[in-house]
């Protein structure tokens, strides 16, 4: 992929795929640490160990019994390719967690890119599903919870065009807060 | 910055104009194949392209764009379906953001299918 935000709405469908209610996305950057680190959580169905291995290495398993999904796959070499590391927890019943560690100054650093857009689209395309999103920096950091923007809206869809926009033009300010004022 | 307060008045303008869109029945629904592969080649900037292209339009109640799965036609990504209630379903395939306007005028609008873009043209 040429952005890890695309990476990122890719694993985050399988977490809507997975019936689950919240999704949460975690981005947290720091040149200081020289690291950009983004976990994917969700309450979802979750997953065995077994098929959580099958998952991670598809190629491992020699059952043939499932299709080979490559998100997955994509996003842990994204992450590994920078000398970082990949991890999924899952428990069945009780959801999933998707962390990619990245080395954010390796040549093999693929950007984040459009995240806001990303979380924008996860809203727009699954309005009854709940979506929490943080971002920091070594500068700050800022939060979207869907369940409070809920609260406000009273019944109003999170699809409608005029939430959207809001939601866009917030994300946008606070990333500007978080990188600085500067764009990224 | 952006405040709740404007959120409010979102909502209470929404309300007043009975934004009921998505319990319209009759509205048409545009698919966007967002699999790993249509994601790849391309489909967020054509599924913002319709969202856009909608809105500028003012067909936000009567049309829907959303996300869909694998369609299984890795090789025609990004594909977009196209359901109009009580008209066949359409496959539009290798769609890029520049596409976009006409197939909403020409399909949306004015339900004439846009035939050069859709799958049986390439195949
Ligand atoms: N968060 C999750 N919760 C439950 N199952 C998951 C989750 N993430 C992945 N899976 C399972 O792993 C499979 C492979 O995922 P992926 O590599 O993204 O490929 P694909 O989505 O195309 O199947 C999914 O089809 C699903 O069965
Ligand atoms: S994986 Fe490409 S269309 Fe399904
Ligand atoms: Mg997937």
């Amino acid at each position: 992929m040429r952005e890890l935000s695309l990476n990122v709405m890719d694993v985050a469908q399988n977490s809507v795929r997975a019936q689950a209610s919240l999704v949460r996305i975690d981005v947290s950057e720091s040149d200081r640490e020289d690291n950009l680190t983004i976990a994917i959580s969700d309450n979802g169905c979750g997953m065995t160990d077994e098929q959580v291995q099958q998952v991670i290495d598809p190629f491992f398993t020699t059952r043939t019994t499932r299709k080979v999904g490559l998100g997955v796959p994509l996003f842990k070499l994204s992450a590994e390719q920078t000398g970082g590391s990949f991890d999924i927890k899952s428990k069945v019943g009780e959801g999933t967690v998707t962390t990619a560690s990245y080395v954010k100054s390796s040549v093999d650093m693929t950007p984040l890119g459009d995240i806001n857009d990303t979380v924008k689209i996860l809203i727009q395309c699954n309005p009854d599903i709940d979506f929490v999103f943080t971002h920091s920096t070594d500068l700050g950091s800022f939060a979207l919870d869907t369940r409070e923007l809920r609260e406000v809206l009273e019944g109003v869809s999170l699809d409608t065009p005029d939430v959207l926009a809001w939601i866009a033009q917030f994300l946008e300010e606070n990333t500007q807060n978080i990188y600085g004022g500067a764009e990224n | 910055m952006k405040s709740l307060a404007e959120l409010q008045a979102i909502r209470d303008r929404a309300k007043a104009q009975l934004d009921l869109r998505r319990e319209n029945p009759n509205a048409a629904r545009v698919l966007v194949g967002m699999a790993t592969c249509g994601i790849a080649a391309g489909a967020r900037p054509v599924l913002n392209a319709f969202t856009e292209e909608i809105a500028k339009r003012g067909l936000t109640k009567d049309v829907t764009v959303t996300q869909t799965g694998c369609i299984g036609i890795c090789q025609y990504e990004p594909v977009v379906e196209i359901e109009i209630p009580g008209e066949e379903k359409v496959t539009y395939v290798k769609v890029a953001p520049e596409m976009v306007p006409r197939i909403v005028s020409d399909h949306l609008v004015h339900h004439q299918v846009v035939s050069e873009y859709t799958i049986g043209a390439i195949k």
